[in-house]
């Protein structure tokens, strides 16, 4: 007997690396005609990186949204100066399209200016009054925090759907490990934070860095720290819906393999049976990890 | 401006009271604080013993229950709120906003601290803590500059406190999940930091190898410092190059910029340290002690011998101001 698709969305994070203003519109171009269904666009690590404007942002949007698409624009995760909390205003502040807040200061600007939010997975709800009072501030979407599994989960779902909060869960990509306020990709080229000569625009997807041994441990992408291994949950699908998970969320490596990785996604949801995710050749270039689904070391990969 | 004081067990509070603090933090004996460590923090009758001398002396004790409570694991949470505040505890130290909530259910005055674990690095952030649930003063994490530090502590609604020696965490604290990657329990959900349960030393004649849960963190020559395999801080191999990829194995020490401290307004000054010695603690609260009295009086830092002296006890023998100076970041 065939399975009946399954009845969750497809949601692409914001690209966590620095990309050139071109790249950008090539794979938002691309999005457009894939399978996802929401799109979160923005910078979310360093708010150096300046080859968007808010315009170019706002002009991406309206293609996606044109495509049907569900637009979210994305905030920073670790703010300080002033500047930057200016940029978040006008971010948080306007009405077309819903935010995802990644630190508490997007809560309370778009709290403050009555706007529904989405709390990214950096905001830390671990539990149902956490969950409660950030849905009374307008919540309307919960980002489970990468550290958290199913068995985490299964106990706050029923409150989530019982607020029409959605649930999204990271099903493939990097998974946002650290913010610091140092830049590790300037560090390794020597230089400092204040002079890094936008070093992050050559990796388009971070740099590697290893054990003594050899074996992977993380990724350094300015100031962030991500999980060397890429989190795959996409074979564990039907398992996510079981759970309640309503989006899936793919987080982009290179460009190519993330409109790949979400054609394949879209496939499997129509019809779970069908072994039709091909990993052979995305096993070649990721290493992958599924642990913190199955609640333990979140680099650990269970077949 | 207040000298906040660690204290893993009550020999070390005393010591702490003793040498001049202001107000002592502690923990209770479980996962509620960032803290975790066998044989470490304070039973009931402990804290009641505790907050029996540290008031005699007019020194406060602060209750940290900072770390983030799984839904299936929340009557722990809630059991050491009510525990802490019916021992007459004068702060709690907080970073959960369901815990915040909780507290705010039992009692509309009760004093909140937001703890380094929730990670407030900017106004708007504070203003969220302070309008929903009141806090009286945060707690900043060590990532921001000392200009943005004193700006913070003029624009802020609420008291500002700073770490101002011991261990260096470079990241923005609670929202590191590094450790769980690696091994399963992280700061936020079990109050450990690559926890020692992980941890392999191998002695291979010429080299000391230091693991975590199977991952090679650092490789010691004969004569070379092995410090604790903290997993932020080993060598590792970044484009073939073998170095310190996120930060060396130095510790905090802002006694250099006290003054300017002081004069930006920050109202505490925290010493992290509560899985150190008694004798360790006695220590480096004198030295604070008398550093901060000379700030408060003079405006000038104290000695560069007595701040030697200082260094010599911290965890790698090398100290930084860390983020507090741009060039770090």
């Amino acid at each position: 007997m065939m399975t009946d698709k399954l009845n969750m969305k497809i949601s692409v994070a914001s690209v966590p690396y620095f990309w050139g203003k071109e790249s950008y519109f090539e794979f938002y171009k691309k999005i457009a005609q894939s399978p996802a269904d929401i799109v979160y666009l923005g910078e979310t690590v360093c708010s150096k990186r300046r080859s968007m404007s808010f315009r170019d942002w706002l002009e991406i949007a309206r293609q996606l949204t044109g495509a049907g698409k569900q637009v979210v624009l994305s905030t920073l995760t670790l703010l300080e100066a002033e500047s930057e909390l200016g940029y978040l205003s006008k971010i948080a502040c306007q009405k077309d399209y819903l935010v995802e807040a990644n630190d508490m200061a997007a809560v309370e600007v778009a709290n403050q200016n009555n706007n529904p939010f989405v709390a990214g997975c950096a905001i830390n709800i671990y539990n149902n009054q956490s969950l409660q009072r950030l849905i009374t501030l307008g919540l309307t979407r919960w980002q489970v925090p990468v550290e958290l599994g199913r068995d985490d989960l299964v106990p706050m779902v029923d409150y989530a759907k019982k607020h029409q909060v959605e649930v999204e869960y990271q099903v493939f990509g990097r998974m946002p490990l650290a913010y610091s306020a140092r830049c590790f990709t300037a560090r390794h080229h020597r230089l400092a934070k204040d002079n890094c000569q936008f070093k992050c625009l050559q990796d388009e997807q971070g740099i590697l860095i290893k054990t003594q041994e050899g074996q992977s441990f993380a990724q350094i992408n300015g100031i962030q720290t991500q999980s060397a291994k890429v989190s795959n949950l996409i074979d564990r699908c039907q398992s996510l819906a079981d759970s309640g998970v309503d989006i899936v969320r793919v987080v982009p490596v290179s460009a190519a393999d993330t409109l790949e990785v979400i054609q394949q996604l879209g496939a499997i949801l129509q019809a779970p049976d069908d072994p039709c995710f091909e990993p052979e050749r995305l096993e070649n270039q990721y290493e992958f990890c599924n642990g913190y689904w199955l609640q333990i070391e979140g680099m650990q990969f269970v077949s | 401006m207040e000298l906040i004081c660690p204290a893993g067990n009550y020999q070390s509070l005393v010591k702490a009271v003793d040498n001049g603090a202001d107000a002592v933090y502690i923990g209770l004996k479980n996962e509620t604080n960032a803290r975790h460590f066998a044989g470490l923090n304070f039973s009931e009758k402990q804290i009641s013993k505790a907050i029996d001398y540290a008031h005699q002396q007019n020194c406060k004790v602060y209750c940290a229950i900072n770390t983030y409570p799984r839904e299936s694991y929340w009557s722990r949470w809630t059991d050491s709120v009510d525990q802490a505040m019916a021992l007459g505890i004068d702060t709690l130290i907080v970073a959960d906003i369901g815990v915040m909530d909780y507290i705010r259910s039992r009692s509309s005055e009760f004093s909140i601290h937001l703890s380094v674990q929730a990670s407030a690095t900017n106004l708007q952030s504070l203003n969220f803590y302070h309008r929903n649930f009141g806090i009286k003063r945060a707690v900043l994490p060590r990532v921001l500059s000392l200009k943005q530090v004193a700006k913070l502590a003029k624009t802020a609604p609420v008291e500002i406190e700073v770490f101002g020696f011991g261990s260096l965490c470079i990241m923005a604290e609670g929202r590191c999940y590094l450790s769980s990657y690696m091994t399963g329990e992280s700061p936020n959900t079990k109050g450990v930091c690559s926890p020692a349960a992980f941890v392999d030393w191998q002695d291979k004649s010429e080299i000391l190898e230091s693991r975590l849960n199977g991952l090679l963190i650092d490789r010691f020559a004969e004569g070379e410092h092995a410090g604790y395999p903290t997993l932020c801080k080993g060598r590792f191999e970044v484009n073939g190059k073998i170095e310190h990829a996120l930060e060396e194995p130095t510790s905090l020490n802002t006694m250099d910029i006290l003054p300017d401290l002081h004069q930006a307004g920050v109202a505490a000054i925290k010493i992290e340290g509560r899985q150190r010695s008694p004798a360790y603690v006695a220590k480096v609260t004198k030295a604070w002690r008398s550093a901060i009295d000379q700030a408060i009086k003079t405006g000038t830092p104290a000695a560069p011998q007595a701040i030697a002296e200082l260094a010599n006890l911290a965890e790698g023998k090398q100290t930084t101001i860390g983020a507090y100076e741009r060039s770090w970041q």
